[in-house]
């Protein structure tokens, strides 16, 4: 066992012990929906002020199931007509338990000619993500969607 | 230097809505990771990214420790005209990128 | 650190897995030629997305990188590669396919990786760059691109010279090591297609080298990623540019001949 790695013999036998214990570990619980921890709530604050956020007009598109949450593509789009009267003044995603709750902030308006952004983000762990759009009426629309991320049993440095 | 791609069509007509792939190498530090030691490695991000099409703003973008290394961003915009498409990543530590592209506009 | 806590759990379990399972084939043998399959064809249909389009695959930032160095002059020689090799899509077309190959200077295999280091210090007179590099990757990314599409030869069984280097990385790969007592074999011959935990068990054929890897959320070298795999066997890992890699690479490559080298390839 080289030192470099720093796992010792007795953490492998303390993990081996646990075995069991990884199925869980592999497969927690999605959260509820509607119970968003503090910090994600606060950064929605942010975002929509006293403003109400309605479901719909906006489509997170994100693959349910990950095979590194290190790079997790993710879409949106928004359906809106994108003219001077009517369009997309800025999306927003938010997340629910990496240690900061804003993703990414976009400005566009009816030049963009269609609300549609694509990135990669990151995900510490499995967790309900959310998109939320502004209408140059002021008004907000939103998609949630939950990202199970798997985790390797492969050990790496 | 930090390297950039930017995918945006030569020739567009016009009112025709583009997409625009960009890609640039960047670490995106978190700032929420430790080393071994257990000392915090200080956040070194890119905080935000702009479109201008012949200098005028087309997307604008702020961003944090969430999005992935080497970010990869895509968006839309309609030609107008011919001209050029300005692309600007600005960052901690001072980090500034600038990449330019023309496009043809029939 | 919550996540490789859990990722030692699921290591354990998954050994515990492995070793209950029944080998699948009577013997740790080679995988039929007509069954071999690519790690790409293993991933989710957006990484093979990623793969599959230069704009949003991060490994052309290395690529375009390696462009750059090819035409710089380098080093005391004040030559660039360019000056001596002119247009690399003419000129490395193909080479990273014939790699590793037998270097008549040393009397042994040397990876892409060594030739371009060679290249650096005898040619260019320039200091040579350390393995994993964001130099020596881009400069490989780059001649390793060059022979996207094109089958990986059978370098081994057509030089005689590299024969015994060929049979002491198939002795590697078939030899259990570590404190988990694994071969390379069990995994990747024996148990391909399964899971380890949440991750697809691969055959582990060298093409898409070097790749991009979410994991790393960079590029690296087929030195690397089996440095990862002894780190996950807790065997000793050897330095790199070690003859042991160089041989085990040389036997990968056999064992993946004819299969398309897909560099710069992106995996999780």
């Amino acid at each position: 066992m080289s030192a470099e790695n720093g796992v010792t013999r007795r953490d492998v036998l303390r993990h081996a012990g646990a075995a069991t214990l990884a199925i869980a570990v592999v497969r927690p619980p999605i959260g509820e929906a509607e119970s968003a921890p503090a910090a994600m709530q606060e950064a929605i604050r942010k975002i929509v002020g006293d403003a109400k956020i309605n479901p719909g007009k906006v489509k997170l598109d994100v693959p349910p199931l990950v095979d590194n949450g290190n790079v997790v593509g993710c879409a949106v789009t928004v359906d809106s007509p994108m003219t001077a009267a009517d369009h997309v003044k800025a999306i927003h995603i938010v997340n629910e338990k990496n240690p900061q709750a804003n993703v990414i902030s976009v400005r566009l308006g009816p030049r963009a000619g269609t609300p549609a952004i694509a990135t990669r983000i990151r995900l510490a762990d499995t967790q309900e993500i959310m998109a939320i759009a502004e209408l140059s009426d002021g008004s907000f629309w939103s998609d949630r969607a939950n990202v199970i991320i798997t985790l390797g049993a492969c050990l790496e440095d | 230097m930090a390297r950039a791609l930017i995918n945006v069509p030569a020739r567009a007509k016009r009112g025709e809505v583009i997409a625009i792939k960009t890609l640039i190498s960047h670490v995106m530090e978190s700032g929420f990771r430790h080393t071994s030691d257990g000392v915090r490695v200080a956040r070194d991000i890119i905080t935000t990214f702009d479109c201008t099409y012949n200098g005028v703003e087309v997307f604008h973008a702020d961003l944090y420790s969430a999005i992935a290394a080497n970010p990869f961003i895509t968006f839309h915009t309609v030609a107008t005209e011919s001209g050029t498409l300005v692309f600007k990543w600005t960052g901690d530590n001072g980090f500034s990128a600038t990449e330019s592209v023309t496009i043809q506009v029939e | 650190m919550t996540r490789s806590i859990a990722r030692g759990l699921c290591a354990a379990a998954a050994v515990a897995l492995i070793l209950s399972c029944p080998i699948r084939s009577g013997d740790a043998g080679n995988i039929p030629l007509d069954q071999r399959r690519s790690s790409y064809e293993l991933m989710s249909p957006p990484t093979r997305a990623m793969q599959d389009d230069d704009t949003a695959n991060p490994g052309t930032l290395w690529v375009l990188d390696g462009e750059a160095l090819w035409q710089r002059e380098s080093g005391a020689a004040g030559q660039a590669c360019a000056g001596c090799h002119g247009d690399a899509a003419q000129s490395m077309k193909g080479v990273a396919a014939r790699y590793p190959a037998f270097d008549a200077s040393s009397g042994r295999p040397i990876d892409l990786e060594q030739r371009i280091v060679d290249c650096r210090v005898e040619r260019q007179r320039a200091p040579a760059p350390a393995r994993e590099s964001k130099e020596l990757l881009a400069l490989t990314a780059f001649v390793a691109r060059q022979s996207r599409g094109m089958a990986i030869e059978d370098v081994a069984g057509k030089d005689e010279r590299l024969r015994p280097f060929l049979e002491s990385g198939r002795a590697a790969f078939e030899q259990r090591q570590g404190q988990l007592n694994l071969s390379c074999a069990n995994c990747h011959d024996d148990n391909w297609g399964r899971s380890l935990a949440g991750n697809a068990v691969p055959q582990g054929h060298p093409t898409g080298y070097p790749i991009y890897r979410l994991e790393w959320q960079g590029m690296g070298s087929l030195q690397r990623r089996l440095r990862n795999c002894m780190i996950g066997m807790r065997a000793e890992t050897y330095a790199y540019g070690s003859p042991e890699y160089v041989d085990l690479q040389l036997y990968l490559a056999w064992r993946a001949r004819g299969m398309p080298v897909e560099a710069p390839g992106v995996r999780p």
